[in-house]
């Protein structure tokens, strides 16, 4: 699609006046009449078996209206929290876990009880008047250790520690090792991650015992699966339940996959008959949203002298917490796509999903592609370093080159070009400039390295031939309607969820293009399960351009359809002599004979209509992609190494990637500086610390979880190429995600190179001084 | 998160300060400009009976020339040091370390006097009131700063007692404070202060043991002729750090003695 | 257990009750409805909270209501006259500086306090002045832009004065 006027144009954000005057609505802003306030008891303990909760004294604070156990739940809530299939495994266990523990805590700040009081400063004081009786467990923190058959159990009612175990093969690969003439191996560690939106979890509920309906308010990136689960495991009719996600203060896959509170704050409500509200505090955030990341791997690449890459053969280990995550296993993709841009003989990709006494890991943005980049980036760095070959030229000599392209597990990267990106990326970053200056750099001792990072990410989820199995049987489609009203205004719903993204904006372009009416015309609406589709997908995995962005593009295309119909109709005209250009129909060779499509909206509700036409002019589409899509890029980091305290300073990053066609190109830019930075935070500076030995949390406040401030963090130089993809009409791909998925691997290679005269190869993250100055000590011994 | 109930008064001058806080008890706490009690009383980590609000207490908020002292009343606040004319022409290095002092909305708030009686490890002014002598004053009596600080977070106060002013040697000479950490708002990992006075180098060091430290073994050095690299290299010299997620002791005592060294060299 | 605070918030006079740890970020919130203050974490370390206190950008949460007796409050709905935009609000709104839109009241509140005593801040002194504030969404790069645009058109003289 070309650049048409709206379509490419950098129009400023339609969400933005009411979030820069204080207007926002975000889930803490929600009020209801006779509202009640909710606080969660939790485990101290990684793991403890519950010996008794004492609730006298917090039931005696006058103005507290209950303290709930998981006893009382049971009469209101069933089932289990929903894990996804996501693939079949070899073994597979996946525990049982209902929203409030009953006999044994798993991980801590699991919820043992919670307290309902008037207020929200009484319900606190409550909670802290709960006396539990624990008898602590060893706790299991160590996910390699939890393997093996001595290990202490994570629940012990478990047969092993063991969620899944499952090797994916991909080509021959003892062939491809035999054939080596290189061999590098490394451990790579992909520390736990919180993912830390600003605006924490909450969740406000109504339920009426006299028309037996709940109303539900979270913040939330998906409200229609939130309704799923809930109005199942509570048993009242799907229909009978309204989940509104208002403004959502960031969510970066933290806020997809069902959570206790989802569920224990509506049955509260159910079980007092009062609406009920919870806000969860930074630190409960810290400490019970669910962390990113969490995997070590273990890797080994095969190549030929002349840099020919043959085979990787690796094993990811992965941390699952004390349950499976609703998506957890996704992360597994990690292993399919830890071939990256290049042509592999085999690949070789063992995943064990291992459980531990920690809050569950889940997909955080990129969930398993910056994992597979940055072990692919990192193997093919070490395989450079090895062959002496500069680490750009050994890229290039590997770039899958012919698309659609297959890679060793199947998947069909939909268009790409790889040297496009990486031409341009060492242009913009001066690549031959920066490795002059390095080396004069390091004439004076001082250690400057240059990183690259060329990507490619699995995005726009997904078909559902390969999505709905892995759900347990939802397709990842999405879902979309458009009406016009009678004045001419268009209601376009969308199943998608932006929390950031600004879709107000984009999908507005995009409808009012499409359509060819004023862009103040077009009201975007989404996160409300009580009005548009049927259901609604979620926006995650970068996927509401590529498949809620097409359902619009459908359903604006079944409406063109049904008002080219009427619009000739009307001119009296055969359809296939209209023409439609700027938001009007004419008849070919007569341009006099016009009708706007707004008239034609307006007609739609006369009664002057061709036989059989119903009144109206709406459309609902559901669009299934009929691939994913593969958005790629190149990367460059130059960073210096302080010497002497081992303290990072990124010199200069540079990031240029291809999304296929772009509608609002200030929206993306945004989007990969955000993403960009976030994957330094993990390079340099995140990370969730258990202690080894207890099994507490150390990082439990912003105090020592450190996201980096704008201080810490570079201006990156931008550029963009474009490959449509070929698998939508509007040739788009996904852009959320992306810097995030690029960024950690040029950083770390650059700091592994600025480390390298000193003899180490490897850094793992976040590379803070006091790790790296170690590593220094040790290479100079 | 939610404090926990406590009563609370408000002082307007040092006597009421000291009456409130001897009538509320053991248990009561004095409030200055909170910005590190707040988040305690948050987390509930603390949860004292009463809190007697000083913020009205003007008459404790001034920087005062004597002499050759500086004397600064305990309820300045850390934005009025990093502009006062006096402070920059008297004790610079004070204002260098108002500056570094957590973040804009921090520095509108806290006072200098609540980081004296906090005392907390990684604390900027502790290091500058050790390795210069400063003295402590309080409703009732003057403690040398080396007396002052006891332990982490204890200090020389009585339960009713208030930090009034703390007297510093004047010193405009050259100066530095490297304060090392991982975003520019966060405590000091390890923090190294210089001041040159005219009897010789001052040096003292942040965060690298329960209170904070005069590192004499460098000042000597110094005294004796070693250069800025043979001296600060004893900057870690009976040192007993604290290990951390932030930080290793190991690595705090190297960064004594780096940071100890770049100070010299950048105040000289 | 009531104490009587007396405040200015956004130009009105207000006289109310309060228990003495209710935070300064609850009473705006909670007892005057200005809910474009928000809450993003416990220890002060985020600055979603930032308001103007007699024109100093402060954290809200990390005071008692009771310590702002006596005082002028400024929030983000009391910025700019009502129905208008100041300038930072506007530069946000053209340079992108706002995704979520969670942590932005704070950074625009801490980013008037900076503009109001420095007009002409370089990336370095923008760094210090919003070091207090943290975003998770857009790498900053476009706050950055926003404030220097901001300093920019109020030099020019197209500006409303300061809020508060």
């Amino acid at each position: 699609m070309a650049v048409t006027q709206l379509i490419g144009a950098r129009v400023q954000r339609r969400e933005d006046p009411r979030l820069i005057t204080g207007h926002g609505r975000f889930i803490e802003d929600h009020t209801l009449p006779g509202l009640t306030h909710l606080a969660v008891v939790r485990s101290p303990h990684p793991h403890a078996l519950i010996l008794g909760i004492d609730t006298t004294a917090a039931r005696a604070l006058p103005g507290v209206l209950a303290v709930l156990t998981a006893a009382d739940f049971h009469k209101v809530l069933s089932g289990s929290m929903p894990v996804t299939p996501a693939f079949a495994p070899e073994k597979k266990y996946v525990p049982e876990r209902f929203p409030i523990a009953e006999r044994e805590v798993c991980f801590q700040g699991e919820p043992v009880a919670v307290v309902v009081a008037n207020d929200r400063y009484l319900a606190a004081d409550a909670a802290d008047l709960v006396h539990v009786t624990y008898e602590p467990l060893p706790a299991v923190v160590d996910p390699e250790g939890a393997m093996s058959p001595g290990s202490p159990l994570v629940h012990t009612d478990g047969p092993d520690n063991i969620g899944w175990d499952m090797t994916y093969a991909g080509g021959d690969i003892d062939a491809a090792f035999s054939r080596a003439e290189v061999v590098v191996k490394e451990r790579i560690i992909q520390q736990r991650l919180a993912p830390t939106a600003m605006e924490t979890r909450g969740v406000m509920a109504s339920y009426s015992p006299y028309s037996e309906d709940l109303s539900l308010w979270l913040s939330s990136q998906n409200p229609h699966f939130i309704r799923l689960f809930v109005s199942g495991a509570m048993g009242i009719p799907e229909s009978r339940v309204r989940v509104v996600s208002p403004d959502v203060g960031g969510g970066f896959g933290s806020k997809i996959s069902p959570y206790p509170e989802d569920y224990l704050v509506p049955a509260a409500s159910k079980l007092l008959g009062r609406p009920v509200r919870w806000i969860e505090t930074r630190t409960e955030s810290v400490m019970t949203t669910i962390h990113g990341r969490g995997q070590v791997f273990t890797a080994e690449a095969a190549a030929l002298r002349d840099g020919t890459l043959l085979g990787l053969r690796l094993t990811q280990v992965l941390d699952l917490g004390a349950y499976h995550g609703t998506f957890g296993a996704f992360q597994a993709c990690a292993c399919l796509m830890s071939g990256g841009v290049y042509r592999w003989e085999a690949i070789s990709a063992r995943t064990v999903g291992v459980l531990t006494n920690k809050v569950p890991t889940d997909p955080y943005r990129g969930a398993g592609r910056p994992e597979g980049t940055h072990l692919c980036e990192r193997m093919v760095d070490r395989m450079a370093d090895e062959l002496g070959m500069d680490p750009a030229e050994l890229r290039r000599k590997n770039f899958a080159r012919e698309f659609p392209f297959v890679n060793n597990f199947g998947l069909t990267y939909d268009s790409g070009n790889y040297d496009g990106t990486l031409d341009r990326a060492l242009e913009l970053s001066d690549y031959q400039g920066w490795r002059q200056r390095q080396a004069a750099a390091r004439e004076e001792g001082k250690l400057v390295g240059i990183g690259l990072s060329t990507w490619v990410e699995i995005c726009g989820f997904g078909p559902s031939a390969a999505t709905a199995g892995a759900t347990g049987g939802i397709a990842l489609v999405e879902s979309a309607q458009i009406r016009f009203l009678p004045s001419g205004s268009v209601a376009a719903y969308v199943g998608t969820h932006a929390h950031g993204q600004g879709h107000d904006t984009t999908f507005s372009q995009l409808v009012a293009e499409t359509l060819g009416v004023p862009l103040e015309a077009v009201d975007l609406r989404h996160g409300d399960t009580a009005e548009g589709p049927a259901f609604g997908y979620g926006t995650y995995g970068s996927r509401s351009l590529s498949v809620g962005g097409m359902a619009l593009y459908t359903a604006s295309q079944e409406i063109l359809a049904k008002a080219r119909k009427l619009a000739a109709h009307l001119l009296e005209a055969s359809p296939d002599d209209l023409e439609f250009t700027a938001g009007a129909f004419t008849v070919r060779g007569n341009p006099q004979a016009k009708k706007t499509i707004q008239e034609v909206a307006l007609a739609s509700y006369g009664g002057n209509l061709p036989a059989g036409m119903e009144q109206g002019l709406e459309a609902v589409s559901h669009f299934d992609p009929p691939n994913f899509v593969w958005p790629f890029g190149a990367h460059v980091c130059v960073v210096e190494v302080d010497r002497e305290t081992g303290a990072v300073e990124i010199l200069s990053y540079t990031g240029v990637d291809d999304c296929g066609n772009v509608i609002n190109p200030m929206i993306v830019e945004g989007q990969v500086q955000g993403g960009i930075a976030q994957s330094i935070a993990q390079a340099l500076f995140e990370e969730v610390v258990y202690d080894g030995a207890s099994g507490q949390l150390v990082t439990g406040t912003m105090l020592d979880y450190l996201v980096p401030t704008m201080n810490e963090l570079p201006t990156p130089k931008l550029d963009r190429t474009v490959t449509p993809s070929p698998t939508n009409a509007l040739g788009v791909k996904g852009i959320g995600e992306a810097g995030t998925i690029a960024a950690s691997a040029a950083v770390i290679n650059a700091v592994c190179e600025a480390l390298r005269p000193l003899g180490i190869h490897h850094v793992d993250m976040p590379a803070s001084p006091d790790r790296l100055w170690r590593l220094m000590q040790e290479a100079g011994r | 998160m939610i404090p926990a109930a406590f009563q609370y008064s408000k002082a307007g001058s040092v006597r009421e300060a000291v009456a409130q806080l001897r009538e509320a008890g053991p248990e009561a706490k004095v409030i200055a400009g909170g910005q590190s009690l707040i988040p305690l009383l948050r987390l509930r980590l603390s949860q004292p009976s009463h809190l007697v609000d000083v913020n009205g207490v003007r008459e404790l908020d001034y920087v005062h020339p004597e002499g050759d002292l500086l004397r600064v009343g305990a309820m300045t606040r850390h934005s009025t040091l990093v502009r006062s004319e006096l402070v920059q022409r008297h004790l610079p290095l004070l204002a260098e370390m108002a500056a570094q002092v957590g973040d804009p909305q921090i520095r509108a708030r806290g006072t200098l006097g609540g980081v004296f009686a906090h005392a907390d490890a990684a604390g900027d002014y502790p290091t500058l009131a050790v390795m210069l002598d400063a003295t402590i004053v309080t409703d009732r009596r003057r403690v040398a700063a080396r007396d002052f600080f006891q332990h982490l977070f204890t200090t020389a106060l009585a339960e009713d007692e208030l930090v009034c002013e703390v007297v510093f040697p004047m010193a405009p000479g050259p100066h530095r404070y490297i304060k090392f950490r991982r975003r520019l708002y966060d405590w000091a990992i390890v923090g190294a202060a210089v001041q040159k006075m005219d009897s010789g180098w001052r040096v003292g060091l942040t965060h690298v043991g329960p209170t904070a430290v005069r590192a004499a073994a460098v000042e000597s050095r110094l005294q004796a002729g070693a250069t800025f690299p043979e001296a600060a290299g004893a900057a870690a010299d009976g040192l007993e750090p604290p290990s951390d997620v932030r930080a290793s002791a190991d690595y705090r005592r190297h960064l004594a003695q780096v940071l100890t060294r770049r100070a010299l060299e950048q105040a000289a | 257990m009531g104490q009587t605070l007396r405040v200015t918030v956004n130009g009105e006079g207000r006289s109310d009750e309060v228990e003495p740890r209710l935070l300064l970020v609850h009473y705006l919130r909670e007892t005057c409805g200005l809910t474009g203050t928000h809450v993003g974490c416990d220890t002060s370390q985020c600055g979603a909270c930032t308001v103007l206190l007699d024109g100093a950008a402060v954290k809200s949460c990390n005071m008692l209501a009771l310590q702002a007796d006596g005082a002028e409050i400024t929030t983000i709905e009391g910025l700019a006259p009502e129905g208008g935009l100041h300038p930072l609000q506007t530069a946000f709104w053209e340079n992108h500086g706002l995704q979520c839109g969670y942590c932005t009241p704070g950074f625009i509140m801490a980013a008037a306090a900076l503009l109001a005593e420095n007009h002409d801040p370089s990336d370095e002194e923008i760094g210090r002045g919003l070091e207090g504030n943290l975003c998770r969404c857009t790498g900053y790069v476009n706050i950055r832009k926003a404030v220097k645009a901001a300093a920019q058109a109020m030099r020019e003289g197209a500006a409303a004065p300061i809020g508060g």
